[in-house]
């Protein structure tokens, strides 16, 4: 965010500074200058940004851009090396209630293989404990009532993939992380969840999704944010991308930025 | 934090190996009693049992366990749980299970047919034991990544308390056989938890062994009450140095 | 015919008896003589006493210093009379033949540096008897020297000392012969039976425990035989040390504990008998050095550290048909080459096989392990008894002989114990 700090490259602003801190009202997550690095890799490179309620946030990037490691970082289960994470403007840093607050997808849920749907699920509720607010829609929609005796460790990945995806909404959360949701569900299942992440964003929940196709979720999406080798290329709200690149559907709209980019490079190369 | 240990505790329970670990030990417990007609060998064999193939069981059982539960331990991390917490929950439950396996298995056979101050030395030795190398194991898996290399870890770590470390002993005890080293050796006995507990043991089955001078002296200082408490201390030790580095380790550990 | 020859026989033996009774009274005529307190003191009847006579002492306390019996006397005490030496006395010195002295109880006799002083010293006497009395806080007991044909039996020995020099033997022999020792109980002295060129003598039934160094110490004294005795919780065992012909059998050697502690000591013993003795939880059950010919059989050593240990200067003894049963270790040795003979014993830990089915092993058992080798040359190794580590050397030793002498074994280890175990219990660990 620091202009003077010019040797280090700045994500991509496309249109000015139309995105001024007065334009997030209810900041959510707020990032501050993050690096990680494992070993020879440096998964996030000098990582900033601000999350809002309300939006619905696709990350995207090729494989092994760091979005993983962004989201384990929001979550706790990664320590920044440098930098903080400020949720709800408070440090996350040794901090575990505000996870109360979130709920979280995983790209591959696994769960104890010996336990059954109901009692995973039983065990996720009692783990909250009482005072969370319970949401089971998405347990009615995806019929998991039905396969509660069936043990995790039998699952097929659609299944476990739906049930991730209940547990995540189960509580309400304010803040929802879906890594690659849609990922090895039938296209029922698929609609079914969208649905539910677009009733959500109207309740003003910050929703944060990443894919690398995302071409089912673009109706969603409401921001944008590109990542590569680590570092935040560009973080522009939907809309205002589309008007730019002329496309609708968002890989296109990827694509004609990346075919932008590598014309013309930014001023920091 | 009891809620974790609850869930990791009913995990394992259902895990079938630890089934199968409870049934092995109680059909090689039972197996002894039953066909020696001399119930000392028979403790015997289940001091061999309890010195190497607990320790074994338990490190080895245990790093397996925390590499294949990586994702359930992720999605617990997930959740706004202390992260202490749930370590040590997931080290109680895994110490309740082995040592629930080892007391049902080992205990109850000794309990029957054995019930003697050695059988109970013996049990008690086996708990501790049990509890000390799940402690060992989580330092293992918290400190490595990688899974093979984690196991590869856990069964040197055995291989070296078990074997590696009394031969290194015996190489210096005869390295210096010059000086007087029975007293250096009550020491050098509280760095094995293996040792502690064999010795432990000795003290009640190969008493009139140890009445010579050397023994003598391990029995001046473990036959007394001091000595009784300062080797629980030690064992207690064993867990808790172990389990406070992994603790440490497990918080800044990226999942 | 029968009942009338027996008729007949007692008849003949009445008129006898009476005949010898009547010759007896009127050619010596002896006379009972009595102590009591505030009546005649007992150095007073020994004067007026002539050799034969009786002297009663009747209960009470008699401090009289040293009383000496110098006069064939029958002392008996009457409700236990205490002797009272008031740590300055020998209590009774005998310097008569045939005395015969019971139910007397005797207390502090004096302690000296110099000379042994004992409750009842006997000095080169012959033929007497020292029977059923009570020893109690002295620094000897019964002290015998030139003694002949004496017989001290079923007295009781207590004594308090805590250290070896500043006490004294229970029953203490020197240079005597024919010496019957039999019955008594001995606690808390130096050595309980001490015996140091004696010949000929039986040492019976004693029950020696408790005692700061030997239960027994035995010393050039030859063609003794010690029998059915319990020797127990002594200081350093029993010692038997350059002697030959020795008969031992049948004693208990139990909980014997510490480091030159030992069940039975035998040192330059040469041409005796162990037979039928029972060791148990004894540090070492047996030590032997310097010791030839020698019979040991039908013993069971049971839960020692080291049932036995045969050094390498004993040579042609033979161990046949003993039981080795929950012993730490069988046999250990400093010696590479065994010159001694196995056979027929019975061991717990032998793993081997009898095919034959004649009750025999048909592979030979080495008692000797490698650990107990190592632990000879390096006690502190003992800690690492029983390790994964010991335990595997122990088996590849077994299997390739490497350090423990090949020739120790024992060619036709039996199957089944060879002795029944004693199924008295007279005391419990």
């Amino acid at each position: 965010m620091n202009p003077a700090n010019s040797h280090k490259p700045e994500p991509t602003r496309l249109q000015g500074n139309s995105i001024s801190p007065n334009f997030y009202p209810s900041t959510m997550i707020e990032a501050k200058n993050l690096n990680k690095r494992f070993g020879k890799l440096q998964a996030l490179r000098n990582l900033s940004f601000r999350f809002s309620k309300g939006e619905c946030i696709a990350l995207i990037g090729p494989n092994g851009c760091g979005k993983t490691t962004l989201i384990k970082t929001i979550l706790g289960m990664v320590v920044p090396d440098s930098g903080h994470i400020l949720f709800d403007g408070k440090d996350i840093q040794g901090q575990f209630a505000y996870r109360a607050q979130i709920g979280y997808m995983p790209q591959t849920g696994r769960y104890p293989e010996a336990a059954t749907i109901a009692q995973v699920i039983k065990m996720m509720k009692d783990l909250r404990g009482k005072d969370a607010r319970l949401d089971e829609s998405l347990i009615h929609s995806f019929q998991l009532e039905t396969l509660g005796n069936k043990r995790t460790g039998t699952l097929s990945g659609g299944t476990r993939q739906k049930l991730s995806a209940a547990l995540a909404f189960l509580f309400s959360p304010d803040v929802l992380i879906l890594d690659e949701p849609t990922a090895g569900l039938d296209p029922v299942s698929s609609e079914v969840l969208k649905q539910k992440i677009l009733e959500e964003k109207e309740k003003g929940r910050l929703i944060l999704i990443t894919s690398h196709i995302l071409s089912e979720l673009d109706e969603l999406v409401t921001e944008v944010v590109f990542m590569q080798e680590g570092e935040l290329r560009f973080h522009a709200p939907m809309a205002q991308l589309q008007e730019q690149t002329g496309e609708l559907r968002l890989s296109k709209v990827i694509a004609r930025i990346m075919q932008q980019q590598t014309s013309q490079p930014p001023v920091a190369r | 934090m009891k809620k974790v240990m609850k869930y990791v505790l009913a995990d394992i329970l259902r895990n079938r190996i630890v089934l199968l670990y409870t049934a092995l030990l109680l059909v090689v417990s039972c197996s002894v009693f039953g066909l020696e007609d001399n119930a000392d060998k028979g403790m015997l064999s289940l001091l061999n049992l309890t010195l190497i193939i607990v320790p074994m069981m338990c490190i080895i059982f245990t790093t397996i366990y925390q590499y294949n539960s990586a994702e359930f331990i992720e999605l617990l991390v997930s959740q706004p749980l202390r992260r202490r917490h749930i370590w040590l929950s997931l080290f109680a439950g895994l110490a309740a299970a082995l040592s629930i396996a080892f007391l049902v298995g080992v205990g109850l056979p000794v309990i029957l047919f054995q019930p003697s101050l050695t059988g109970l030395t013996m049990v008690l030795c086996g708990v501790a034991l049990s509890v000390i190398f799940v402690a060992i194991a989580l330092l293992a898996s918290a400190r490595t990544r990688d899974k093979a290399r984690g196991i590869g870890k856990a069964i040197l770590l055995w291989l070296f308390w078990s074997l590696l470390w009394d031969a290194l002993v015996l190489f210096f005890l005869f390295q210096l056989s010059d000086y007087p080293l029975e007293k250096p050796m009550v020491l050098v006995s509280f760095l094995n938890p293996i040792d502690l507990a064999r010795i432990l043991i000795l003290l009640r089955m190969d008493v009139s062994a140890l009445m010579g001078y050397s023994g003598a002296v391990f029995r001046e200082f473990f036959g007394t009450g001091t000595g009784i408490l300062v080797s629980a201390l030690a064992l207690m030790a064993w867990v808790a140095v172990p389990l406070w580095l992994s603790t440490r380790a497990f918080r800044k550990k990226d999942l | 015919m029968q009942s009338a020859f027996a008729r007949r026989s007692i008849f003949l033996f009445c008129c006898f008896g009476a005949l010898i009774s009547m010759l007896h009274t009127s050619l010596i005529q002896a006379a009972t003589l009595e102590a009591r307190p505030g009546g005649k003191s007992i150095k007073t009847c020994i004067d007026q006493a002539r050799a034969g006579d009786t002297l009663l002492i009747h209960a009470g306390h008699y401090h009289e210093g040293n009383i000496n019996l110098n006069k064939r006397l029958y002392l008996r005490g009457i409700g236990w009379p205490v002797l009272d030496g008031d740590k300055k006395y020998e209590i009774i010195s005998v310097h008569a033949d045939s005395v015969h002295i019971e139910g007397l109880r005797i207390i502090n006799s004096g302690y000296s540096s110099l000379n042994d002083i004992a409750g009842i010293r006997l000095y080169g006497s012959k033929g007497s008897t020292i029977r059923n009395n009570q020893f109690d806080n002295n620094c000897f007991g019964v002290y015998s020297e030139y003694g002949r044909s004496c017989l001290i039996e079923g007295n009781r020995f207590r004594a308090y000392g805590k250290e070896e020099i500043l006490s004294g033997n229970g029953i203490h022999c020197w240079k005597s012969d024919d010496m019957r020792i039999i019955g008594n109980d001995i606690q808390g002295q130096r050595d309980g039976i001490y015996f140091e060129f004696v010949t000929n003598s039986i040492i019976w039934r004693n029950n020696s425990h408790g005692n700061i160094r030997y239960g027994l110490h035995f010393m050039f004294s030859h063609h003794d035989a010690y029998i059915s005795n319990i020797f127990s919780r002594n200081g350093a065992g029993v010692a038997v040390m350059f002697t030959h012909g020795i008969r031992m059998f049948n004693n208990f050697f139990e909980w014997n504990w510490g480091d030159a502690a030992y069940g039975l000591l035998l040192k330059e013993i040469s041409d005796s008998y162990i037979e039928g003795n029972y060791f148990s939880h004894n540090t070492t059950g047996l030590h032997m050095e310097g010791s030839s010919r020698i019979q040991i059989l039908r013993n069971v050593f049971e839960r020692n550290g080291f049932a036995l240990r045969i050094q390498g200067s004993c040579e042609d003894d033979s161990l046949l048909h003993n039981d080795f049963v929950g012993n730490t270790f069988d046999v250990a040795t400093n010696s590479s080459v065994s010159r001694n003979f196995f056979s027929e014993n019975y061991w717990d830990k032998y793993e081997g096989y009898d095919l034959k089915h004649d009750g025999i092993g048909d592979v030979p058992y080495h008692p000797v392990s490698l650990f107990s080798t190592v632990v000879e040359n390096n006690p502190p190794a003992m800690m690492l008894f029983r390790s994964f580590m010991v335990t595997l050397l122990d088996k590849t030793e077994k299997v390739l002989p490497s350090i423990t002498p090949a020739g120790l074994k024992d060619d036709s280890p039996m199957m089944k114990r060879n002795v029944r175990p004693p199924n008295i219990k007279h005391e419990s660990g």
